[in-house]
């Protein structure tokens, strides 16, 4: 009978390459979308996911659950803050977007 | 050992790339950052040699933490002086006309 | 190994991929932003080398704080120059500096063999330090001098800034969104820099990382707008600025007169003075870093 603890090496090499997988499709979400609003959705949703996968297939391989904890702890803190930088980010670029539009629509005046 | 060699070779280049762009860009901000690019690969060649030993050879260390909040603050004052607009003389008479335009 | 080589070589290519770019790329926002990612690499670099407090420094200065003082001065300042040298300067510059990257790399090579015996003589001494982690013990003991210039330099940096008077500029008002993050992350921020303080004297850790951390959160509450109006004029500043300085010479002045010599610190003592210094330092370094980042604000005109 195979120990547990080599059991649980060799399945977290899945979750990490499922990980990495994420992390490049976001990646390429960034590169290849053409507005900014997928673009963050991208980036966000996938680094995330991503990052989980990781924190999970290197929690099967760690030795104590204090490590565990600090790496949930990290995810936990990453997914909050990027939700924040997207939403951020999301609403400066529409506001961005409404301040061009009425500045197209305003005839020109003789003020600038 | 041999993790040494990528990483005095990467911090030599940092600094003559960081060198190079200082003598060429003409916007004050980007020669700010070429300095502390500079700065970064000084660190990157003391922290290379640092790790020839292991653990790590705590005085290289200690200095390149010196060193980084040094230049932090030399950047800091820098950023200030490159946006700093032209001197006003504080006026006399008017004390509601002072500050930057 | 060669996949240690190959994650070595990936990462000093990243690094100079990234710093090259930064330096001239045409957009000055796009700059700014890659050499904020470019210090978060090296951060990611100096924890692969081993120098863990210097990865937690870099991670909350050189990235953080840094980037901040970068998009502040982009905001203020106008539009970039173009470049005065034609494609020959360019092209001769680019070739000069693959020669001095030679030289300067046929200088450096021969230093990777050679060992040095610093290592072992701090290892030695640790146990009369008072710590027993080695970068503090260097830090504030056996270093301690060069921590007491470096704490002076700051508050030159301080100063200097002061000379040039306020900014000017205001920032917009904070959405809800910003506001509720700064007002989570600023206690958690208090309690990390504690817990780094605290941990420093065992384990990567120490003053100017919970400094630096202690300023990151007060520049998120001053980019909230929740950060009341501070400056040198606030007495409570002055004392939080000149506490660490004040602190170490006190204690070197005590050890010159009542010990054995300046910053010779007692063996019994060690700890205590060590844990003192730190703490006064680290108010220090948070308000110097924190006004030097934000800047002081206008006075109201009456």
């Amino acid at each position: 009978m195979v120990e547990l603890s080599v059991w649980l090496y060799w399945l977290s090499w899945p979750l990490l390459i499922a990980g990495i997988f994420f992390f490049l499709a976001g990646t390429v979400g960034l590169l290849r979308f053409p507005d900014v609003y997928s673009r963050l959705h991208a980036v966000t949703k996938a680094d995330t996911l991503g990052l989980g996968l990781v924190v999970v297939g290197l929690s099967l391989r760690s030795d104590s659950w204090y490590s565990v904890g600090m790496m949930v702890l990290v995810w936990v803190l990453i997914m909050a803050s990027g939700a924040t930088a997207c939403q951020l980010l999301a609403r400066y670029q529409r506001e961005a977007e409404l301040a061009a539009r009425v500045t197209r629509q305003e005839p020109p005046s003789d003020a600038d | 050992m041999s993790s040494v060699i990528p990483y005095l070779l990467g911090g030599v280049a940092l600094w003559v790339l960081g060198l190079h762009a200082l003598l060429l860009q003409p916007s004050a901000l980007r020669r700010i950052m070429a300095v502390n690019v500079m700065g970064s690969g000084v660190f990157m060649v003391m922290v290379a040699l640092g790790s020839r030993n292991s653990p790590i050879d705590p005085v290289l260390q200690a200095l390149v933490v010196t060193g980084l909040v040094v230049a932090a603050s030399a950047t800091a004052f820098a950023l200030r002086l490159a946006t700093a607009g032209p001197y006003e003389e504080p006026d006399e008479q008017d004390d509601s006309a002072q500050g930057r335009p | 190994m060669p996949i240690e080589v190959a994650f070595d070589a990936v990462l000093v290519l990243l690094l100079l991929g990234l710093a090259g770019t930064a330096l001239h790329v045409r957009r000055l926002y796009t700059a700014v932003l890659l050499f904020v990612i470019f210090g978060l690499l090296l951060a990611i670099t100096w924890a692969r080398l081993g120098a863990v407090d210097l990865a937690l420094a870099e991670a909350a200065i050189g990235a953080g704080l840094i980037g901040v003082m970068l998009l502040t001065a982009l905001a203020r300042s106008g539009a970039e120059p173009a470049m005065r040298s034609g494609r020959l300067g360019v092209a001769v510059s680019s070739v000069l500096a693959v020669l001095v990257t030679a030289l300067l790399a046929l200088a450096v090579l021969p230093l990777a063999e050679r060992t040095v015996d610093l290592p072992e003589l701090v290892s030695a001494q640790m146990t009369n330090s008072g710590v027993s982690h080695p970068v503090t013990a260097v830090l504030l003991n056996f270093r301690g001098w060069d921590t007491l210039l470096e704490l002076v330099v700051l508050l030159l940096a301080f100063l200097g800034v002061r000379q040039l008077g306020p900014a000017g500029g205001s920032l917009p008002a904070a959405w809800p969104l910003l506001d509720a993050w700064s007002r989570l992350l600023a206690p958690l921020s208090i309690m990390l820099a504690g817990y780094l303080l605290w941990r420093g004297s065992a384990a990567p850790g120490g003053a100017f990382q919970a400094g630096a951390v202690l300023a990151a959160g007060a520049v998120m509450l001053h980019l909230a707008g929740l950060l009341p109006r501070i400056g040198w004029s606030n007495w409570q500043v002055r004392v939080l600025m000149l506490a660490g300085i004040a602190v170490f010479a006190l204690v070197a002045a005590g050890t010159h007169w009542l010990g054995a010599g300046w910053l010779n610190y007692p063996l019994s003592w060690s700890k205590a003075l060590i844990v003192l210094v730190e703490i006064a330092a680290t108010c220090s370094i948070a308000t110097t870093l924190t006004l030097l980042v934000i800047g002081e604000r206008e006075q109201p005109t009456p």
